[in-house]
């Protein structure tokens, strides 16, 4: 089932950081699973422990399974400072997850990241890969009806 | 070609997409047809407009007028009233109800400068503009040396955060006998507080990409790399549509316009780590590893990319070498100080008026960066402190307003000028609470390869936790100090020297604020 995504790089190991994000995405759960990392490995001939280094040395990599809307609220001293930790609070209470928790539907996943470059409109998330930036705790609620009710 | 008697430019960057401005495109060309204007007025999409408004903005030229938060809505009044009858609509405009007008377009512009003007997205829009010019002169005309002593002559340093003198840099891979050399573009813009490398390659990315294909002229490399955030998905689209368009032209290929000098140029995909920004990091990234810094000798000019001489630029950087060689080293330092020429674009974020990001000649003073182009502290605010910088910058209070913003300059207050990042509070922020959220960036950062930045992180965000509790004591100061000094001291790379400085000067300017939280 990778095979797909192994026909578009050559097997050299620069080529591993993009065959773990095609992986990742083509996921439904957006995570790279452990016979993933084993195909990879047979594909890259290099060792399971490297790959796993690396997926885990990288924030954007998960090897557990996620929602699929993975939020990833900006944590960094600008949105700090703007409330991005009653954002934080907001959301935990909304979903009722903790920080890298799936809530049980499935829908959301609750991730924190480093600052994302739209410091002008702190406090800022991004969800998959669109960004909403002047949080407030009301437009978070608007957020996550709208993203509940896309089927 | 076809001339129109308005021009209205549509800023695209995340807000405005976020805002719909797709759809509001189409709904302005809609409106502007059912007025009989489409044959007047001409609708582009740009990059950042260098302000910012909320939700979608409009500049609209010859008239200069900038409109915010435009909604479908308002579009049969801004048709009607002012691109029919000529009289701009005052409730939308930016500066509504208020009479400074910020300097905008009055900045001495060299990266920026076809930013929010053409469509990055048209090859043929930067051409229009000079584009290319510099590349095609430094291909058919010029030497290697030739080049790498223009760039020196110019006075150029990285705009990364270092200040490493550009030229220099370049002379020591230039002259390397061997078959491979490469250029990588460190477009990993990490630096909480700071987006500019986003914003240019947002604006213009085929002055990047012209940036680039000098430098490897220079050095001698036959393939670059754009290491470039995951995050950045608008940069990583427009940087690919430009990079395709430049192969379609023939600026990149085999043998490029007959020269015989052959150039591609790929874009690696980061995965998100703070410490990537270091070069030998980012090269550990490129070659599929974890990203851990290096030891240093060998440097990357020497030995880097697959043990080949490698050139690191920050995106910046790369960005002010087109001017150079079109206009000379001379022609450059009209701008900035004599001991650092050229421009720096800072990204100015909080308490003022207008957020935002503008290109100044090195050696304007903070004051003048905050009152004249920022439009001064948000209305009933007072200043009470700036982070230069980002997390690895220096927080100043209001006695140093008056330094001047160039690396030599800044070097006195023990800072550099980091990534351009101004952030201004206001007299509501705690200091503490800053520092706080700094070291716990830092504690997150951390690689974990050396010993002193692993546990020191981990110790500096302990004790400032407890400071900002309420439980620290005097000796926790000392012992912040002490630890971010065996840091800097010991650290394997810039990551880890990093926190001395906003501890230092949190600690010097502010040091009443820590001492009201101490228990006695």
């Amino acid at each position: 089932m990778y095979q797909e995504i192994f026909s578009k790089y050559t097997p050299t190991k620069d080529n591993l950081i993009y065959i773990l994000h095609d992986i990742q995405d083509s996921h439904p759960q957006h995570y790279i699973s452990e016979e993933a990392v084993q195909a990879v490995s047979e594909y890259l001939k290099i060792p399971a422990n490297h790959i796993y280094g690396v997926i885990t040395f990288y924030s954007m990599y998960s090897t557990k399974p996620r929602g699929k809307n993975i939020i990833r609220l900006c944590e960094s001293p600008h949105c700090y400072i703007k409330g991005s930790e009653n954002i934080l609070r907001k959301m935990k209470n909304a979903l009722n997850v903790g920080i890298g928790e799936t809530t049980k539907d499935g829908l959301f996943t609750l991730e924190l990241c480093a600052c994302l470059g739209v410091c002008g409109n702190a406090p800022v998330m991004m969800i998959n890969d669109d960004v909403y930036g002047d949080l407030t705790e009301d437009k978070v609620d608007e957020v996550f009806t709208k993203l509940r009710g896309v089927k | 070609m076809k001339y129109y008697r308005t021009h209205i430019l549509i800023g695209i960057n995340e807000t405005s997409q976020q805002a719909g401005v797709k759809e509001f495109t189409d709904a302005l060309h809609k409106e502007l047809e059912k007025a009989a204007l489409q044959e007047e007025v001409n609708v582009l999409q740009t990059g950042p407009l260098g302000f910012f408004g909320k939700g979608i903005c409009l500049t609209v030229y010859p008239e200069n007028v900038n409109y915010e938060n435009v909604l479908i809505a308002d579009l049969p009044e801004l048709v009607n009233e002012h691109f029919l009858k000529g009289r701009p609509v005052h409730r939308l405009m930016l500066d509504a109800g208020s009479k400074f007008s910020p300097k905008f377009n009055y900045e001495s512009r060299i990266v920026l400068r076809n930013s929010g003007i053409i469509d990055p997205e048209n090859i043929d829009e930067y051409l229009g503009a000079g584009g290319y010019e510099a590349w095609e002169k430094a291909l058919l005309q010029m030497k290697p040396l030739e080049i790498v002593d223009e760039v020196k002559k110019s006075g150029l340093k990285g705009r990364g955060g270092a200040g490493f003198p550009t030229g220099l840099k370049w002379s020591f891979t230039s002259p390397i006998e061997c078959a491979q050399k490469y250029v990588v573009v460190n477009a990993d813009e990490g630096e909480p507080g700071t987006f500019k490398d986003r914003l240019i390659m947002e604006g213009d990315p085929h002055q990047l990409l012209e940036g680039i294909m000098i430098c490897a002229k220079a050095v001698g490399a036959s393939k670059a790399y754009i290491y470039i955030r995951g995050e950045y998905k608008l940069s990583i689209s427009r940087l690919t549509k430009a990079i395709n368009q430049c192969r379609e032209y023939g600026l990149l290929g085999k043998n490029i316009l007959e020269s015989g000098f052959d150039l591609d140029i790929d874009i690696m995909i980061g995965a998100g780590a703070y410490v990537c920004g270091e070069e030998t990091a980012l090269i550990e990234s490129i070659e599929g590893n974890r990203g851990i810094p290096r030891w240093k000798p060998p440097f990357p000019g020497v030995k880097g990319l697959w043990e080949c001489p490698t050139v690191v630029n920050n995106v910046e950087t790369l960005a002010n070498v087109p001017y150079i060689i079109k206009h000379g080293a001379e022609g450059y330092k009209k701008f900035g100080t004599p001991d650092c020429s050229g421009t720096k674009v800072y990204t100015i974020l909080g308490e003022v008026a207008y957020p935002g990001l503008c290109e100044i000649d090195m050696g304007t003073t903070l004051r003048t960066i905050i009152n004249d182009y920022a439009g001064g502290m948000k209305k009933g605010f007072r200043f009470k402190a700036a982070l230069i910088g980002g997390a690895a910058g220096v927080i100043l209070n209001e006695r140093m307003l008056d330094v001047k913003m160039d690396l030599s300059s800044l070097q006195q207050y023990a800072a550099v000028l980091g990534s351009g990042a101004i952030l201004v509070m206001n007299e509501n922020t705690s200091i503490v609470d800053m520092l706080w959220s700094i070291l716990r960036f830092f504690r997150h950062e951390s690689c974990g390869k050396c010993a002193p930045c692993r546990n020191g992180s981990q110790q500096l965000y302990d004790l400032i936790s407890k400071i900002k509790k309420g439980q620290g004591t005097v000796d926790d100061l000392d012992m912040l100090l002490l630890i971010a000094e065996t840091m800097q001291q010991t650290s394997f790379c810039a990551l880890g020297q990093s926190p001395i400085m906003p501890i230092r000067s949190a600690l010097e300017n502010f040091r009443d604020e820590f001492l009201a939280l101490i228990k006695e």
